[in-house]
């Protein structure tokens, strides 16, 4: 086990200086830069603001720069928000998206995961017809959308919960429904099948001509071998829901940082560019980690090290 | 089994408990990842005082850049700045009046301005502000180490030098005479600031901190939270403090439309323009709140007159006749814009008053199409019915309301003239960069003033100038614009209207409409202003219940 930690880990070291090399190179090959403007900047200005965040120096320079500002957890300042640093933006923007996130995330499993389990036990009976249907709209309507009626229904016309803003509880409610909606529908349908899938083995029929209780069939026997799937799922879902939406955070007007990802590249803001993808590709390498340990631990078929 | 069973309800304990802290109350940071900061998250319950505070709920918007006024370059920054910060002059009620300065000499040859600093103006500290805070701000936006991407706006005034000759006189000598500098002086990159709260906080960012942001306007900063909301409050220190009856402002940072209408409509802000275009007819017709301004900015077209068969005059004045403009207006942009037909918006007058595009005439530009004359024009430059006309390109940046009216060109110039036109869009950074490379055949464009004179348009276009796109140039306009500078009120006005007779013969521009500012603004809001340079002043605003 230690040693596939250690193997491990290396390798996530070597897949995020991937993912650092890879976007820097793509990063500075696309047209545009972090000065243009409408109306130009006079040259000496460039001069000054090029010098001033080291784009001036040869790209390997600044390449190096940035590995060891990474390393050192400096990913230096925003070319566009001025003055302020990037570590700054992700440790003000993180825990806002993070606790929004991490609650769609337990919408998610405490939701999905037993209504998966009741309406594959519960197949072609109206409650699964319900959740089927439910499902399928989960997965084809966009959180915007489900954002944008919630709104209008209870903000707009009803006027029972903020239109924007996480300053009372009651303005969690729709920024984590947005977002929970589609994974949520999608764990119900994975939860579902895959427990339709076990449910029909060999070893759930020996179980119950042991005479074993049907709890114990189920929630012993079945849901283990079940929710593998889904757990393979949820460790990538929690990072992209952690580290937040652009769409869901403009729609509610909330500070997180999911906003950067999308705003720095139109502004060519190299270095929160960088920061962004570079923590969230470490939260996505961290999580499938998590995973593959939780796999080992639920099922010992699954042996880590090999 | 019994092992794996209790292991098997450990993970998932495990699993759980990894996300419990998640459900804490707003006042618990979320302990989810090892490298999650252990600070507080910015979600506060907003305590409201004992007494009635007068206060008002506005949108800014996009969060702004930067508060600091010799750094700002954007209207969100520039709407906040005016009303935390006040320069030497302001405009209320679309009239100049003293300000810091409470009255000024100008020169017999009109380059010499002295301006007399009010007698006991203080800072929100209680600081005396002086002509040196005058001089340090100016110094510091035209330094290039400052990267003040605003700082050209010196040499569009021809200021040629200025000084602090004592606490209470900054004199400012100008290259030429020129009409608008007094007016610039209202502008927030000609604002005092003070040295040391500068010095406090690099890169603008103390104008943030609401402990460091020390201002002279009627409000000052006390809170500022990124992509979230701002708040101002009353500055006692201010020199007409009796006048303002707002004790605060709070900012909100609403980008998404819909969201800012809803909470507009919903009372939880007083004063909005975010709103999406879709709603805007329906808004003219049922909301009396729902108001539209013109305003100083032009949304045009550049033809790339380097390129055939764009180089041909005939054929540029031919597409610029035959677009219907106030189709566009009425059916493609809706927000009430205005055709336009020159260069040059209506909020801008001549010495005598007169308004400066009604004296040119529009230049046969109608607001509808002119079919007639420019499928003529178009067979004289041998293309008769279109025919043999190549096929050339139109490039906007990507953006869903250019899309829809460079279709609308597309469409007009097929069925007027029978040529066809490919659209491209490039996305913003990009679309900068080929523009200025002149990589293009017809570009989007579109232009703000930054002073209320024909030259903020006009001296786009000198030969080679960073915003003529054109690849055109005329040693005759160059000219008259040079001269136009040694020559005073209307005759300065005569050489101008020339100038935009050369530039509008040429057809090398083809304006579409003038820009319009939409807003909302509740009932209860009294006294709240709008400058002609579209920015707000809400000293005097007061909310009446």
């Amino acid at each position: 086990m230690g040693n596939y930690l250690v193997k491990r880990l290396l390798s996530m070291v070597i897949t995020l200086w991937f993912v650092i090399t890879i976007t820097f190179f793509l990063m500075h090959a696309i047209p545009g830069g972090p000065f243009v403007r409408e109306k130009e900047l006079p040259p000496e200005v460039i001069e000054a603001l090029n010098e001033k965040y080291h784009l001036d120096d040869p790209l390997y320079v600044q390449y190096f720069d940035y590995l060891k500002g990474v390393v050192t957890f400096d990913m230096g300042p925003s070319f566009k928000m001025t003055g302020v640093e990037v570590t700054d933006l992700i440790k003000k923007g993180f825990p806002v998206s993070a606790k929004m996130g991490g609650l769609a995330v337990l919408f998610v499993l405490l939701l999905g995961v037993p209504i998966g389990i009741i309406s594959a036990l519960k197949q072609n009976s109206w409650i699964d017809y319900i959740v089927t249907i439910i499902a399928t709209i989960g997965v084809a309507v966009p959180g915007f959308v489900v954002a944008t009626i919630y709104i209008y229904i209870f903000s707009s016309k009803l006027a029972l919960v903020p239109s924007f803003g996480l300053e009372s509880a009651k303005g969690y409610i729709g920024p984590v429904l947005a977002l929970a909606f589609f994974s949520l529908a999608f764990v119900m349908r994975l939860m579902r099948s895959s427990m339709l899938e076990v449910l029909g083995e060999d070893y759930i029929r020996t179980a119950r001509a042991k005479g074993l209780p049907e709890f114990i069939v189920i929630y012993k026997h079945a849901l283990k071998n079940a929710i593998i799937p889904v757990i393979t799922y949820v460790g990538p879902m929690i990072a992209s829901v952690m580290t937040g939406s652009f769409v869901i955070e403009k729609i509610f007007a909330i500070p997180g940082m999911g906003k950067y990802f999308v705003e720095s590249v139109g502004n060519r803001d190299y270095t929160v560019l960088m920061g962004t993808t570079v923590f969230y590709a470490a939260l996505v390498i961290v999580a499938i980690l998590v995973v593959d340990v939780a796999y080992g631990m639920i099922d010992p078929r699954i042996k880590l090290g090999d | 089994m019994f092992k794996r069973s209790i292991s098997l309800m450990l993970v998932l304990l495990l699993v759980v408990a990894s996300f419990a802290g998640c459900s804490k109350p707003a006042e618990e940071p979320a302990p989810v990842e090892p490298t999650a900061t252990t600070e507080p998250a910015p979600a506060e319950p907003a305590v409201e005082p004992a007494q009635e505070e007068s206060v008002l709920h506005w949108n800014v918007g996009a969060d702004p850049k930067t508060l600091d006024p010799g750094l700002n370059a954007a209207s969100d920054g520039g709407n906040v700045i005016n009303n935390t910060f006040e320069g030497l002059t302001r405009e209320i009620d679309g009239e100049l009046t003293p300000a810091m300065a409470e009255s000024w000499d100008v020169s017999e040859d009109q380059t010499t301005y002295t301006f007399h600093i009010r007698e006991g103006v203080k800072w929100s500290d209680g600081q005396a502000l002086t002509a040196n805070d005058f001089e340090y701000a100016w110094s510091r936006v035209i330094d290039p180490a400052t990267a003040s991407e605003y700082s050209w706006i010196f040499d569009a005034a021809n200021v040629d030098s200025f000084e602090a000759t004592d606490e209470a006189t900054f004199v400012v000598n100008l290259k030429t005479p020129t009409p608008w500098f007094l007016g610039l002086t209202t502008f927030y990159s000609f604002f005092p600031v003070r040295e040391d709260m500068v010095n406090a906080k690099a890169d603008g960012l103390w104008a943030k901190d609401g402990s460091l942001a020390i201002s002279n306007g009627p409000f000052t900063l006390s809170e500022y939270e990124t992509g979230d909301k701002l708040v101002l409050v009353k500055n006692d220190n201010y020199w007409r403090a009796d006048e303002v009856k707002l004790d605060k402002i709070v900012g909100r940072m609403i980008v998404e439309a819909s969201t800012a209408l809803t909470a507009y409509q919903g009372g939880e802000l007083d004063i909005n323009s975010n709103i999406p275009s879709a709603e805007i007819p329906g808004l003219i017709a049922e909301d009396p709140t729902f108001m539209i301004f013109p305003m100083l900015g032009t949304y045009y077209y550049s033809f790339n007159t380097s390129v055939p068969p764009l180089d041909n005059v005939d054929v540029r004045r031919a597409l610029t006749l035959a677009i219907d403009r106030k189709a566009i207006v009425e059916t493609v942009t809706k927000g009430g814009q205005l055709p336009a037909s020159t260069m040059i918006p209506g909020a801008i007058l001549d010495a005598e008053g007169n308004v400066f595009n009604e004296m040119t005439g529009d230049y046969g530009i109608s607001a509808t199409a002119n079919v007639e004359e420019a499928k003529a024009l178009l067979a004289k430059a041998g293309y008769p019915n279109g025919e043999g006309f190549p096929n050339f390109e139109l490039l906007y940046n990507t953006s869903e309301g250019h899309q829809k009216i460079a279709e609308a060109l597309q469409e007009m110039w097929k069925t007027n003239l029978n040529i066809d036109v490919t659209l491209a869009n490039q996305e913003w950074a990009v679309f900068q960069d080929t523009r200025t490379q002149g990589n293009f055949q017809i570009a989007r464009e579109g232009w703000i003033g930054d002073y209320t004179d024909p030259l903020t348009f006009l001296d786009m276009f000198r030969t080679g100038g960073v915003m003529n796109h054109t690849q055109w140039g005329s040693d005759e306009y160059d000219q008259i614009l040079d001269d136009s500078m040694m020559a005073k009120g209307q005759e300065r006005f005569e050489m101008l209207f020339k100038a935009d007779k050369i530039l509008m013969d040429a057809a090398v521009v083809m304006p579409v409409y003038y820009y319009t500012d939409i807003m909302m603004v509740a009932d209860k809001v009294q006294g709240w202003e709008l400058t002609g340079l579209s920015t707000y002043y809400f000293g005097r605003t007061e909310i009446v219940e």
